[in-house]
This record gives C-alpha cells, sequence and structure tokens, in this order.
C-alpha cells in the first residue's frame, strides 16, 4: 500500500516533528518511491532465517562489558547545564507541560 | 610551505631530526586550512590559537608527535564546536573528549579543526550539511562524496595528512574513493563509538583518510582497541599494523564479485577496477570467483535498520538539554515539534520519519524483521565467500565524483551511491577504499578491499602491494602549496 500524505502526517507526529504543508507535498511521494524499493525484500523467504540482532562480531559477543559498580566522577552539575538553552536554579527549564 | 602534502612518517621523522619543529609543520597546515577554505569550504571550525599551543608543548618521541589532523564534525573534541552539520546542535561544545580523540592527543597528534559533513552523517554528497557543501579538490563543481567528505577534501587537497570521519553506509570509504585518497572502514568494534554522535549504532565506526595505506595504519594502531566507555568494543588484541605492511602477496586468495561488476557501474570506473585486479594477478595473488547472493538486497536492507536506528538516536535532540530551541512555543510538546521542524534538514526529516514508519505498530514485522532477517543472509553470503578468499574486491562508488545538485532532489538515485559500500557495515566487517587512476575527465577512481572480522592487517598488505606497484601520485588543481 502506497505511503500518502495522511501516512506522513501521522509518522510526524509519532517523531514529534511539526511538518509544513508544503514539506508533506515533497516528502510523501519520495517517501512512498523508498518504501516501494524497499519492499522487493519481499521477494525473498525468510521464514527459517534468524533475525540479526546487531552489528556485533562474535568476539564482541563475547567480550565482557561489566564494570565494577563503584563510583567515578561525572559531568558535575554546571558542567552538564552549560550548553542548555533554558538552564534555571540547577535545572533544565522547560514550556509548561500541561 | 613544504610541509603540506607530506605523509605522517616523513613529517614525524622530519620532527623527531629536529629538521622541522612541530610548530611549523601546524602552522602550515592551519593556514592552508584558512586559505583553501573559502574554496572548499571544508571546515566547519578552524582552531589556529588552540591548534599552534599545543604545538608548541609536543613531545617529539610520541608517535604521532605534532601531525595535524582534523576531525569530521560529528565526533566530540573538547573546547571545539561538534554540529554534526546541523542547525539543531549549531556551537555545541561538547563537555568531554571522545575516546579516538582521547588517544590522538596522547600519542602527540594536533586537532587543527573540524570538518564539514552531510546533517548528522546522513547523505552521500555533503551537500545535506545546513552549511553549505564541500567542494570536490578535483573540480570544485563537483561533490566530495559524503557523509565525510570535508575530511575527504581536507586530506586530499594537502592540508593535513589524515583526518577522522565516520562510516555508517560508506561515509568514509565513498568520499575517499571520490577525492583520489586510503579510506579505511573497521571492523565493527574495532573503535570507540564513545563521542561519536550517534547515527546508526549498529552500523556506525569510526574510520580513517589518509594518503597513504600506512599513514592510516598508523592512526589506527592508535586508536584502536577496547573502550570500558563503549560495550560495542571488542576485546581483540590491536596488531601493529603498521609493520606488517610489507612482503609479497604471492598466492593470497581475491574473491572477485562478478555479478557486481554489472548493470549501474560506470565504464571507465569498471576498466579501472578490472585493472587493479590484473595488476593483483600479477603480484602473483590468485584471483577466486565469489558469489553474494544477498547484496542486490543490500540497500534496502541498509535504509530500513539505518532509518529504524536513526529515529530513535535522534530523538534526544528535542530542545531541552543543548543546541537549538524554537522560540515562540508556549508549550512543552509544541517546543519538541517547532525544534524539530526548524533545527533539522529535509534528509534528516526524510530519515526519523521512514525509521518510525518501518518501526511503528503494524509494520515491525514486515520492514524491520525482515532487513534483520536479510542481514542475517548477507552475513552468511561473506561467511562462505572468505572460506574462498582473503579479501574480496569491488569498486568503492558506481561513478566518479558527481555534479553539485545533480541527484539532491532525488533521494532513492542518491541512495544507490551507497550500492558496493553499505554491505559492510550490515556484515560488521572492515572495508578500505583505494585509489587507482583517474577518468578521463581527471577524477579520482577507487577500488574497495573487504575482509573477514579482524582483517585489517590482510587488507593493509593487500594495499600496500597495490600501492608499491601502481603508486597513485596525481595531485588535485586545488592543493596547499
Amino acid at each position: 500500500m502506497p505511503i500518502t500524505e495522511v501516512d506522513v502526517e501521522k509518522v510526524a507526529q509519532l517523531a514529534h516533528m511539526e511538518i509544513t504543508p508544503d514539506e508533506l507535498k515533497i516528502f510523501a511521494p519520495q517517501m512512498a518511491d523508498i518504501v516501494a524499493y524497499v519492499e522487493q525484500l519481499n521477494a525473498l523467504d525468510t521464514a527459517d532465517v534468524q533475525p540479526s540482532l546487531g552489528g556485533l562480531t562474535p568476539e564482541g559477543e563475547t567480550t565482557d562489558s561489566a564494570r565494577e559498580d563503584t563510583t567515578a566522577p561525572s559531568l558535575g552539575q554546571k558542567t552538564a547545564l552549560a550548553e542548555a538553552p533554558d538552564a534555571a536554579s540547577g535545572h533544565f527549564r522547560v514550556p509548561k507541560v500541561l | 610551505m613544504a610541509d603540506n602534502g607530506k605523509t605522517i612518517s616523513e613529517l614525524a621523522s622530519g620532527i623527531k631530526s629536529g629538521e622541522i619543529t612541530a610548530r611549523a609543520v601546524v602552522e602550515s597546515s592551519v593556514a592552508a586550512a584558512e586559505k583553501l577554505n573559502e574554496t572548499l569550504n571544508a571546515f566547519l571550525e578552524i582552531d589556529r590559537d588552540g591548534a599552534t599551543k599545543r604545538a608548541a608543548t609536543i613531545d617529539s618521541t610520541s608517535p604521532l608527535a605534532g601531525i595535524p589532523i582534523a576531525i569530521k564534525d560529528n565526533i566530540c573534541v573538547q573546547g571545539m564546536q561538534t554540529s554534526c552539520g546541523s542547525r539543531i546542535l549549531g556551537d555545541y561544545h561538547p563537555p568531554y573528549n571522545a575516546t579516538v580523540i582521547d588517544r590522538l592527543l596522547s600519542a602527540g597528534a594536533v586537532v587543527i579543526g573540524k570538518t564539514n559533513c552531510d546533517e548528522f552523517a546522513m547523505g552521500s554528497s555533503n551537500e545535506n550539511s545546513a552549511f553549505g557543501a564541500v567542494k570536490n579538490p578535483w573540480d570544485t563543481s563537483r561533490v566530495p562524496g559524503g557523509s565525510s567528505g570535508g575530511s575527504a577534501a581536507a586530506v586530499a587537497a594537502g592540508i593535513v595528512p589524515v583526518a577522522l570521519g565516520s562510516d555508517t553506509g560508506g561515509s568514509v570509504r565513498q568520499p575517499a574513493s571520490l577525492c583520489g585518497v586510503v579510506g579505511l572502514k573497521p571492523t565493527y568494534g574495532r573503535n570507540s563509538r564513545y563521542g561519536l554522535v550517534a547515527f546508526a549504532s549498529s552500523l556506525d565506526q569510526v574510520g580513517i583518510f589518509a594518503r597513504t595505506t600506512e599513514d592510516v595504519a598508523r592512526v589506527l594502531e592508535i586508536i584502536a582497541g577496547r573502550d570500558l566507555h563503549d560495550a560495542t568494543t571488542a576485546d581483540v588484541p590491536v596488531p601493529d599494523y603498521a609493520s606488517q605492511l610489507s612482503g609479497d602477496i604471492k598466492g593470497a586468495r581475491l574473491g572477485f564479485p562478478k555479478a557486481l561488476f554489472g548493470e549501474g557501474l560506470d565504464a571507465e570506473v569498471r576498466a579501472s577496477v578490472e585493472a587493479a585486479v590484473n595488476v593483483y594477478r600479477d603480484l602473483g595473488a590468485e584471483i577466486v570467483e565469489v558469489e553474494l547472493p544477498h547484496a542486490q538486497y543490500s540497500i534496502a536492507v541498509y535504509y530500513i535498520i539505518a532509518t529504524a536506528e536513526a529515529s530513535s538516536n535522534l530523538a534526544r535532540f528535542d530542545g531541552v538539554r543543548y543546541g537549538f530551541r524554537a522560540e515562540d512555543a508556549p508549550e512543552l510538546r509544541q517546543m519538541y515539534r517547532k525544534t524539530r521542524e526548524e533545527g533539522f534538514g529535509p534528509e534528516v526529516k526524510r530519515r526519523i520519519m521512514l525509521g518510525t514508519y518501518v518501526l511503528s505498530a503494524g509494520y515491525y514485522d514486515a520492514y524491520y524483521r525482515k532487513a534483520q532477517q536479510v542481514r542475517s543472509l548477507l552475513k552468511q553470503d561473506f561467511q562462505k565467500a572468505f572460506e574462498r578468499c582473503d579479501a574480496i574486491i569491488t569498486p568503492t562508488s558506481p561513478t566518479p565524483a558527481f555534479l553539485l545538485g545533480e541527484k539532491v532532489d532525488d533521494p532513492l538515485a542518491m541512495y544507490l551511491n551507497d550500492v558496493y559500500t553499505v554491505t559492510a557495515n550490515l556484515a560488521g566487517i572492515p572495508g578500505l577504499s583505494v585509489p587507482c587512476g583517474l577518468s578521463a575527465g581527471r577524477l579520482p577512481i577507487g577500488f574497495q578491499l573487504l575482509g573477514g572480522y579482524w582483517s585489517e592487517p590482510t587488507l593493509f598488505k593487500l594495499a600496500h602491494a597495490y600501492e608499491t606497484a601502481q603508486p597513485f601520485t596525481e595531485r588535485p588543481p586545488v592543493h596547499a602549496d
């Protein structure tokens, strides 16, 4: 089923992105093209194939990535807030939620 | 100055012997970056003060003492910006170094600047940068490739001997090929991704550009290895790559996937890569035909998995903790939406939406799970092929550098540029692009060597043998003095 402008609007909403009517007109056919292209995978029978879970090599999978549960230095409040668009009293300030 | 255009080994021996100083090398590199940036737009930030100060304090016994290096602007360097070529990060200054940067600095390297790239590394032409496209030093009306186009152009133009980029679907190898330099995408888990801004976490690797394989090897042995900050780095020893380059390659088995040399491949690129195959034959390598029956599906698989991972990774850009925030949004959700609408460019939006679509309820099995299954089939293809050969040779890019603007309105056509490179990211194997000549229009052509997991030493040895037999000594018209 080809992607329509309604689908694109819904997806933009799920992705927390506003989308202008002009963008909608450009994106809908482009995304429809790309989705139609990736649907060529349907030609393959994969009923018995295990999906990959990520990019790890066999050696990466057996690498123990646990560490000792001890404290270590972190950024600290001042540094963590230094790049915030609106920091106030040691917090990230955001517009009203409700 | 004459220092520009030299390799790491030439510069390092000059600095060690006292013939030149680290400071002079770095100053000359910075001056070239400043001068050529008007033409190339390869750098988004050039740190003249920081770099020259640091050069004055270098211990000349370090392995990369005084070597100027350029870093793609999606890898964090403390004290410099990390914009990812995006308006949503703008002049974000990260409070820490990526692990690969810490390791380069400990080895004495000097970061001279941050290089331009497609926004969040999404693109094959560099035209998706919010700060303007990079120009190819071989022909400034053409793209340098992408997404690490700034790093490729900086090395090709002799500004720096080496630069870092990131490779999620070919973003180091393809621009390396289009700019006539060597480019490596290592095995997944070879280099730490800590401090590399995530695009598609199961595909991303930090890669290296240089003018010779030897220089790539020298940098890889510094930056590679386990990092406790990145759980996907593997506990696999890091060899002295640069000391294992020479020696004959008689009897090496080179896989030739005939089916990939068909439709869609530019005739000059085909002839040039086939000539490289003949060079290998003359050097004593055995050419073995191999098949990768699922390679034809790799672009489809890639654009499902990469966009799915991107939609999740880029959810963090919400105008709260760092970067840009839209004004006039009195309510939180509205602020998220406006920030992301105004902060992201069209390609990033397209990919976030595609990724959201393929992961959304009702579509997950049809797209995402299906793609991960075909990814398994592709891995099996490579596994079988590497039982019969030590490495596989393919073109890196189906065409030489195309014109700026040529493919910008057709995302699918742009995606097909990555047809030879995405397989390595999906399978997690290393890939190395090596220059092998110029087209009639004097545009660089490269071939790609693919190997099994952790086979970087084999790829380096094969590439070095080719370089020795067929040195690529041409320089682009836009080049440092």
